[in-house]
């Protein structure tokens, strides 16, 4: 299986022959954020693209089709219209927090998406605690939330912001109770022994029963936490126009925009790498031949596959279920939800330590 | 307060109804879409015949029409879009009688209520399902829809 490590260090060692020591870490965190930059859009202008497609499918539609064959330009040209539109200033905001808040969510949602591993050696943020500051990083985002509604100086602003923060706090709980269930089987909270240690088996098969109970409950709370439908009423558009970014115009909107869809690849990458193997590939023990041909398919496309299945189980969420209310929400979350993560963590513990996972 | 019994029924019952509403959209999600791709499939493309494209008279192959010029369809129209023009001429016994002379329908103006088709005493007319009606001028909307020397089917 090809290591991304070899491309990595090759460049690193170019660039120790051409440069002194301390440009070359200042010239390595540059052309790393660049990456990473150009991976957020692009990822950004393909899960958008997808969303469409999907929604228009479900519907029984075609979906974008008119620009570039099956219409695969039409988001690149979106994001251009997008570039260059007017920020509108308005009057009575709190002009600071208000250009302020569309950067707290996109950087929160960048620093979330470095963490990810990508592939093997393909890892920017690989340290002891890694899921641990995924979910913290993650949840920045609130806070850019709250202030874009509180800026706004807008009523419908601010109640989608308030529903945000009831919602995100509340869904919190349940993903961080989901993913310390898979940390308990691990024993690990970085992220690339965790994706090693499914080298002989996806947790979501050796943990069975557990496993997979957490899965699903992080998979809803996840949708819940990228205030994706059913789970949309911080920006439900038929009460609210459209929640806390009803005032931003411009490319501001698109900064909101973009972080709700990555949010959504972020929550499906995390999803892939504790419960699917992460870019493992898929090995059947006893079947050599056919785990030598799985080997063969390059480590990234196993997690960008997996994780475009999960991302498609949040859009089949999206465009099945109507909106919740807001007490129906929080009825979900801690009736439901939380006693039942609960049980699972202490059934988890159980599995460890007798020894009955696989 | 609720039982407890109540309480996981409530939940086995909903995750039953939520995985039903999933497989209902996913069934939904594989099967044949039904938009069209206009101008690409315009050689193909099959209008419903219940569509209302535009007033039309119906005339057989011998060039008739059944139309009396009664002028009930005129009256009816709620935005005077038709105008039927007669003349009054004088059969061989006797008798006076009123004939089409131009049947003069303003397209631009037409809500395709249908109310001069399910008025006609004749079952004269009938709306057609096209629906290319692009044209440059107002003047161009404005059309005869009795054929050039057309005439009444005579009843036997």
């Amino acid at each position: 299986m090809f290591d991304f490590a070899v491309v990595t260090e090759w460049v690193d060692a170019m660039l120790c022959r051409l440069l002194p020591e301390s440009w070359v870490t200042t010239t390595e965190f540059v052309l790393v954020g660049i990456c990473l930059l150009i991976a957020y859009a692009v990822m950004a202008l393909g899960l958008i693209y997808a969303e469409r497609k999907v929604c228009a499918f479900f519907q029984c539609r075609l979906g974008p089709n008119r620009v570039g064959p099956y219409g695969i330009i039409q988001t690149v040209t979106d994001m251009i219209k997008m570039l260059i539109k007017e920020i509108i200033e308005i009057n009575h905001v709190d002009r600071f927090l208000f250009n302020l808040a569309p950067y707290i969510v996109i950087i929160a949602s960048l620093l979330a998406f470095s963490c990810i591993p990508f592939a093997k050696g393909l890892e920017i943020i690989d340290f002891n605690v890694g899921i641990f500051f995924l979910i913290a990083a993650s949840s920045i985002g609130i806070v850019g939330i709250l202030l874009a509604g509180w800026a706004s100086n807008n009523k419908f602003s601010l109640i989608g912001a308030m529903r945000s923060g009831a919602q995100m706090i509340s869904y919190e709980l349940s993903i961080g109770l989901s993913i310390l269930t898979m940390v308990v089987l691990t024993g690990s909270m970085q992220l690339s022994t965790i994706v090693e240690s499914q080298a002989d088996g996806w947790f979501i098969f050796k943990g069975h029963l557990p496993a997979f109970v957490a899965f699903v409950i992080y998979l809803i709370a996840g949708t819940a936490e990228t205030n994706r439908g059913p789970f949309d009423l911080p920006e439900a558009e038929s009460e609210l126009t459209a929640g806390y970014h009803t005032e931003y115009s411009g490319m501001h909107f698109g900064f909101f925009y973009v972080a709700e869809f990555v949010n959504m690849f972020i929550v499906a990458a995390v999803a892939t790498t504790l419960f699917w193997g992460g870019w493992m590939p898929l090995h059947i023990p006893g079947w050599e031949a056919f785990n030598r041909i799985m080997d063969y398919i390059p480590s990234i496309f196993w997690f960008l596959g997996k994780s475009a299945v999960m991302v498609f189980i949040i859009m089949w969420f999206k465009w099945t279920f109507p909106r919740l209310r807001i007490d129906q929400l929080l009825t979900l979350e801690w009736k439901y939800l939380l006693p039942i993560n609960l049980c699972n963590l202490f059934l988890m513990v159980f599995v460890v330590v007798f020894k009955l996972h696989f | 307060m609720r039982t407890t019994q109540e309480y996981f029924s409530a939940f086995f019952s909903g995750l039953g109804s939520l995985l039903k509403g999933m497989r209902i959209t996913l069934g939904e999600f594989f099967t044949q879409k039904t938009t069209e791709k206009y101008p690409e499939n315009r050689a193909t493309l099959k209008m419903y015949d219940r569509f209302r494209g535009e007033l039309s008279m119906i005339h057989n192959e011998r060039n008739e029409h059944h139309c009396v010029a009664c002028g009930i369809c005129e009256l009816n129209c709620p935005n005077d879009t038709i105008r039927v023009e007669s003349d009054l001429i004088v059969t061989e016994d006797g008798k006076k009688k009123k004939v089409l002379k131009r049947y003069l329908y303003d397209h631009g103006s037409c809500l395709y209520c249908q109310l001069c088709v399910r008025n006609c005493p004749h079952q004269a007319i009938e709306f057609i399902p096209t629906f290319e009606h692009a044209v440059f001028t107002r003047e161009k909307l404005c059309m005869q829809l009795n054929h050039e020397g057309s005439k009444l089917e005579e009843k036997n």
